[in-house]
């Protein structure tokens, strides 16, 4: 048993083996001063079959902790002659199962060694890049207290491409350092012939506790079981999670003979596991899958968050975000001007909640004119274009499991162009020129039309490079407006076949487009007046004088 | 960053660092129990003016999720709440007239005292208005996160603030002594709060929630800063530059991950909308010692003239810290 810290924790352990008939040989790290050690040592004078073995110091990474087993198993192996397996444990180690079911389980398998050890070539387990070179290098100096020659001397070593050699060919092997080796394995490792070279060698691999073991094991082992018999799991730094109170029941359902590592306040666990020998039998059903989901799930959240959300602690840099908004929705340019009802229409045929211009100039136009909507999200148009990428996502956000619709128009705030365009998330169509529209059907003097047309027109046609461009992820349709009232059917179609399951099979009912009557002499006059309206594409003047006697058109429906 | 920047800021920490030694002439001490600190004690800092109501509930708070010891600074009041400080075994009291405004809210006299007994200690720093919460406190205590950050080599923690509110006026529900403000103060805004980066001090700067909402709808940019760092692994060449919102060395205020991964984060339950806020916020105002010429308390009291109902139809109520994980205004990281 290793230990160095929580030294009462260590000797509740401690005492539990060895009342179950285990013999226990203690190595404290010679980082504990020596009047904590001597107490420690003299609070467990009692216990009969236990030793404490020569000192070292154990850093993370270092030989130290291989030196420490290896004293440590060297005076197991002499000093407890029946010893068939040895158990290298920790001293937040805590047994889950009660330790005589473990010595029934080796007992069932007297030659096979519990060492958890994988090539290096095939595993991608490491944290920090450094896999084989672990082996290559050298590493004489201390990660935690020397980081900057600890960095600079593995660049050095890769500049000057300097090597090393396995010694007598052996193939690395790596894996968890808590193992349960046989007396043949461990003592064929310990009075090894060439023993001095594997020490000289580990001593400067980079973490040699998960190597030395691992490796020399396959040259020995009659029958390896690569796993490791401790539950230990480890988090995206290379650093065990930590268990406490309230992993008690997924403990329980472990299945697992050993834990680590355990919080020394974990007073509950402690109890549970120790004290009360009733308390561990009674298991409910194992579940060991349940532990680690939790822990994935742990990782994963830390090293990739969820997809949409900007918080406090979460603020990625632009294109790392993972998903730039939490769900997909889509933006409607132009549908709204040249269908007379298309809102409610479109939230009928969906079930989607369709929301009017939300960055129009006057206010955020929420669905059933709401002033503020889910997660208390505001109206009002200052606070919104004061951070409007951030009013986007937010309503992605707090409205996940809703599909939101909006409508978009040159005459908004622009200021989240790039971000619509950037999301995949994003289902952008556009009927281009349809801002004419409303300015055909208003009254107003020419010469200010003529002017906000300019304006409008200018503003869509920075958007739609903005849609064009080969940085757009966005799902984007444009059509010309011109070539869509030709044939609206199809266009409408595919962008609900697109948002989802929707109630019908086929559009039964179609919005009602408003009319259009004279839309082509306007915009002739436009021309007329100097002002080329280009994005809405062709409109015959034609057409409108040859409806013009004709009464007002009925709306597209299919049979 | 460049190493004039750096430097810069270095030049800008001791100088907070020498304003504070400066000022903690205008610390008088009322009860000093500090040598009763133990070597891996949690510590808690605060300021406080007038709030005696609040006092026994926070105390009791932050006692049950681990707090050792409390040092409070207590400016000028004048309803018993430093005598009742006095009176707490766990508790160090010190006392100033001087101008809150001038020791820069409090902010000189906490960097003193943090420079003089924190070293070393995990620290919290709150106001009595503040109750934080963090992943699993409802099952593990404050020395079981500190613990993890400690292992993780993480120095800061942070804890936005959330502001409560209650359903309804203000005075309708009086606060009584001991009790849990939460209780009254029940609801808060779940998703309105926006944030941009502050390159300089390398902290995010978060605005929103009812506040901008009710009182700030037309300046969105004087709505207050909601983004905290309360709880650090104090040493005693940091020093907390304005509030609790940022520190130097700036370092300290990377708490969020920048590459789409998310950090353990908690949240400071914000009571200070209880039925004490109309009077309080006249106080105040009168005083002028507040931040940026009181444009907040000035704000407030011009709405406070209606008497505004902070609540709204999407308001939500607090239930526990998992409701605020899951709407993503806090997050366990990779602590599991």
């Amino acid at each position: 048993m290793l230990v160095h810290t929580a030294l009462g924790r260590a000797e509740q352990a401690a005492r539990h083996w060895s009342a179950a008939g285990c013999p226990v040989v203690i190595h404290v790290d010679k980082g504990v001063s020596r009047k904590i050690y001597e107490r420690f040592v003299a609070s467990l004078s009692d216990v009969k079959n236990l030793e404490f073995s020569r000192r070292y110091r154990c850093e993370w990474g270092t030989w130290g902790i291989v030196a420490a087993s290896q004293s440590a198993s060297e005076l197991m192996l002499e000093r407890f002659r029946d010893v068939r397996h040895v158990y290298l444990a920790s001293g937040s180690c805590l047994p889950l199962r009660p330790v005589e079911e473990l010595i029934e389980y080796l007992e069932e398998r007297p030659q096979t060694d519990f060492i958890e050890s994988a090539t290096t070539a095939d595993v991608p387990w490491t944290v920090g890049g450094l896999d084989h070179e672990r082996f290559t290098l050298r590493f004489p100096f201390s990660w935690k207290r020397n980081r900057f020659l600890f960095d600079k001397y593995v660049e050095f070593q890769r500049l000057f491409r300097l090597r090393r050699k396995m010694p007598n060919g052996l193939t690395p092997h790596m894996g968890s350092q808590w193992w349960c080796l046989t007396r043949q394995t461990l003592s064929a490792i310990l009075q090894d012939p060439d023993r001095a070279e594997y020490d000289r060698f580990f001593r400067q691999v980079w973490i040699p506790d998960e190597s030395y073991f691992q490796t020399l094991a396959r040259q020995y082992a009659i029958k390896i079981e690569s796993r490791s018999l401790t539950l230990s799991k480890f988090d995206f730094q290379g650093k065990p999670h930590i268990f406490y109170d309230d992993h008690l029941q997924l403990l329980r359902r472990s299945d697992c003979f050993v834990a680590r590592k355990i919080w020394p306040h974990a007073d509950r666990l402690y109890e549970a596991f120790l004290t009360d020998p009733a308390g561990a039998m009674k298991r409910t059903e194992p579940n060991p899958g349940k532990i680690d989901r939790i822990f994935a799930k742990a990782v994963d959240r830390r090293t990739r968050g969820r997809p949409g959300l900007y918080m406090q602690s979460r603020f990625p840099n632009e294109d790392w975000e993972n998903g730039v908004t939490a769900a997909p929705y889509s933006v409607f340019c132009g549908f709204s001007e040249v269908f007379e009802n298309f809102e409610p229409w479109l939230a009928k045929s969906t079930g989607a909640r369709v929301h009017g211009h939300l960055f129009a100039p006057e206010r955020a136009h929420f669905a059933e004119s709401q002033t503020t909507i889910h997660g208390a999200l505001s109206e009002a148009p200052l606070l919104r274009d004061y951070n409007a990428a951030a009013f986007l996502t937010n309503l992605i956000w707090n409205t996940r499991g809703e599909r939101q619709c909006f409508q978009f128009g040159p005459a908004d705030n622009q200021d989240i162009n790039w971000r619509m365009a950037k999301d995949p998330n994003a289902q952008i169509s556009v009927i281009s020129g349809a801002w004419a529209v409303p300015l055909f059907r208003s009254n107003r003097n020419f010469m200010d039309i003529r002017k906000e047309a300019a304006a409008l027109q200018k503003i869509e046609s920075d958007f739609l490079n903005v849609l064009r461009s080969p940085y757009t992820k966005a799902r984007v349709r444009i059509w010309m407006m011109a070539e869509f009232i030709e044939a609206p059917m199809e266009p409408l179609q595919g962008i609900l076949d697109e948002i989802g399951p929707t109630q019908q099979r086929r559009l039964s009912e179609v919005p009602k487009m408003v009319d259009l009557n004279g839309f082509g002499q306007f915009l002739q006059n436009l021309k007329n007046q100097g002002m080329h309206p280009y994005l809405m594409g062709d409109f015959p003047v034609e057409r409108a004088i040859e409806t013009k006697s004709e009464a007002p058109r009925k709306p597209y429906l299919v049979r | 960053m460049g190493v004039w920047q750096s430097y810069r800021l270095r030049l800008q920490r001791k100088r907070w660092l020498i304003r504070a030694f400066r000022k903690r002439r205008e610390l008088s001490r009322v009860a000093d129990r500090t040598d009763t600190i133990r070597p891996n004690d949690l510590l808690l800092f605060s300021t406080q003016r007038n709030e005696k109501i609040r006092l026994p509930y926070f105390l009791d708070y932050y006692r049950d999720q681990g707090i050792n010891h409390f040092l409070i600074v207590d400016n000028d009041s004048t309803d018993g709440s430093a005598e009742y400080l006095a009176e707490q075994p766990d508790v160090s009291v010190w006392t100033s007239s001087a101008s809150y405004k001038r020791s820069r809210f409090g902010v000189d006299w906490l960097n003193w005292l943090q420079m003089k007994h924190a070293h070393g200690h995990w620290c919290l720093t709150v106001d009595p208005d503040e109750f934080l919460i963090y992943p699993f406190c409802d099952t593990r205590p404050l020395r079981a996160l500190t613990d993890w950050l400690d292992a993780s080599s993480i120095k800061s923690f942070s804890a936005m603030l959330l502001d409560m509110y209650p359903k309804g006026r203000l005075d309708a529900h009086p606060y009584s002594q001991g009790q849990n403000p939460i209780e009254i103060a029940g609801w808060f805004d779940s998703g309105n709060y926006s944030m941009s980066r502050n390159r300089k001090f390398g902290n995010l700067w978060i605005q929103g929630g009812p506040r901008a909402r009710v009182f700030f709808p037309d300046q969105p940019e004087n709505a207050p800063a909601l983004n905290k760092v309360p709880l650090v692994k104090w040493n005693k060449k940091y020093a907390y530059v304005s509030s609790t919102h940022m520190l130097l060395p700036r370092g300290l205020n990377q708490v969020y991950d920048e590459w789409g991964g998310e950090k353990a984060s908690g949240v400071l339950l914000h009571a200070k909308f209880l039925d004490t806020f109309t009077s309080k916020a006249a106080e105040e105002l009168s005083r002028g010692q507040h931040y940026s010429a009181s444009v907040e308390y000035k704000a407030y009291a011009e709405s406070l003239k209606d008497d505004p109902d902070l609540w709204c139809k999407w308001s939500e109520k607090y239930i526990n810290w998992r409701q605020l994980e899951i709407l993503g205004l806090m997050s366990k990281g990779n602590w599991a």
